[in-house]
């Protein structure tokens, strides 16, 4: 039984200490099948058939545990922080360039806003730049384009990782929404145990809980307003609309965290009932 | 519905209705009688390939490769009357309830493994007696090609066919044709069966490598 030059995952391991047969149970390879526990018995790894498999199971649930672990864990929580951390770097951005806007426009006497602006003061298109002064307002006004910069890298990563962890989710949110979404409620498996209406208003914590105290009227969405299919849907269905989706989105949460399958039927079913709503109650405005 | 069931496999009452079980730890919730746990057709493709009697060709004891074998609940049951189970999942979540069922049962060996890279897993998979094969990817007749490596000769291929895996939009009656014709490159079909009532746009094959 030894024609074939594959080796076994136990080949280089010693008897004693599993951690290198681990090692090759996740990396190693082999073209072929063969007969693995006859040969463990021959080259002494086993005594026997028994003994064997015995070894086997313990280092393939020693191996799959931590896969699990590191993988299932690892993936939605760096997605969590690359999304926090661009909201605090678009929010820099914006609360600085506002600095650098009014700023420049006593200065100059010339009114902009918004990152445009600092950027237009960084590459030195305002003011006469020869002014010492001036490099402390440009120096500032660079650091604002900086982290402008930054939030698109962030962004950028968000809609390369998103997808893999959350393949419906994002296909049905957007990627950035997704990423909201998993962040807001503390992990996909948190949002996977949500109820869709909870989902429905995630990130309109204080208008629910003033609802919730009396008085105020209940919030009809959440964060998933960003999305077209709420934000585009005429007023009067927005809160039709924003049920619809978090109903949805909190299906593809739900295969997500629990089977990993991708259905694309999702996106088709959900396309057809928000046609359906936005088409009733007349022919719109 | 008269065909043999594999050793291990019984028809047991369930508080008055006859069903399919195996002997073991319940893992889903299942109805249970004693050792006996019902092996739910509804839950578990090979279990309605067994409720609806197709020929399996399935024995106690033997060898299986598992492919997709997702949370465990129907590998649970294989493994319960089989001999050396290994179960083949790609996604690491659904992968910690195997983990569970794996706990109840000491031949059932769990591979975090791609079933389209059988090169992969070759160096702790040993040739088996079965493939048990419920992949929803695009590509079900190649990763039955791809895995006829581990089959002897006279092993069974029971491969539950998803067509909207395939192609959402297409026919299944065309999906599972086109299917089976790939999978006749490196298989005898031997039989094929649709598994509704149990599972919508599901073709259950039993096929046998060829030389």
């Amino acid at each position: 039984m030894t024609e074939t030059t594959d080796v076994g995952w136990f080949e280089e391991a010693s008897p004693d200490d599993l951690s290198g047969a681990r090692d090759s149970i996740e990396h190693g390879s082999s073209e072929s099948p063969a007969d693995w526990a006859a040969r463990a018995v021959e080259t002494g790894f086993a005594t026997d058939e028994a003994d064997y498999y015995e070894k086997l199971r313990e280092a393939t649930m020693a191996v799959a545990h931590e896969q699990v672990q590191e993988r299932a864990t690892a993936d939605d929580q760096q997605l969590t922080h690359s999304i926090r951390a661009m909201a605090d770097c678009e929010r820099t951005a914006n609360e600085l360039a506002e600095r650098v806007a009014e700023w420049g426009g006593s200065r100059y006497g010339e009114s902009g806003s918004g990152v445009g602006y600092a950027r237009r003061i960084a590459e030195g298109e305002v003011g006469d730049g020869d002014e010492s002064d001036d490099r402390a307002l440009r120096s500032l006004a660079e650091r604002v384009v900086a982290v402008s910069e930054e939030t698109d890298e962030l962004r950028a990563y968000i809609e390369r990782t998103a997808p893999a962890v959350a393949p419906n989710l994002s296909m049905l949110a957007g990627p950035v929404l997704a990423a909201r979404l998993i962040s807001l409620s503390g992990g996909l498996e948190s949002l996977a145990k949500q109820p869709s209406g909870t989902v429905q208003v995630l990130g309109a914590e204080d208008a629910l809980f003033a609802h919730l105290q009396g008085g105020a009227p209940s919030p009809k969405h959440g964060i998933i307003f960003t999305h077209e299919y709420v934000s585009g849907t005429r007023r009067e269905e927005r809160g039709s609309a924003a049920r619809a989706l978090a109903g949805k989105l909190s299906i593809a949460a739900r295969i997500d965290h629990y089977s990993g399958d991708r259905r694309p039927a999702l996106q088709r079913e959900l396309d057809e009932r928000m046609e359906r709503i936005r088409s009733r109650g007349g022919d719109g405005e | 519905m008269t065909l043999s069931l594999p050793g291990g496999v019984e028809r047991h009452d369930f508080d008055g209705t006859t069903a399919v079980a195996t002997r073991g730890h319940p893992e889903y919730g299942e109805a249970t009688d004693g050792q006996y746990r019902r092996w739910n057709p509804h839950r578990s493709k090979l279990g309605a390939m067994l409720a609806l009697g197709m020929d399996t060709g399935l024995e106690a004891d033997q060898k299986t490769l598992y492919l997709g074998a997702a949370a465990g609940t129907t590998v649970s049951h294989v493994a319960d009357f089989g001999g050396p189970t290994y179960a083949v999942e790609f996604a690491p979540r659904p992968v910690r309830d195997l983990l569970d069922v794996a706990d109840h049962r000491p031949n059932l060996f769990p591979l975090l493994k791609d079933a389209r890279k059988p090169e992969t897993y070759a160096h702790v998979v040993e040739p088996v007696d079965v493939i048990v094969q419920d992949v929803a990817t695009r590509g079900q007749a190649r990763v039955a090609a791809l895995n006829r490596r581990f089959l002897d000769g006279d092993g069974r291929l029971l491969a539950a066919v998803k067509a909207r895996s395939e192609d959402v939009t297409a026919d299944p009656e065309a999906v599972f044709e086109d299917v089976v014709t790939e999978l006749r490159d490196h298989y005898e079909v031997l039989d094929t069966e649709q598994l509704d009532p149990y599972h919508e746009d599901h073709l259950g094959v039993v096929a046998r490598p060829l030389e």
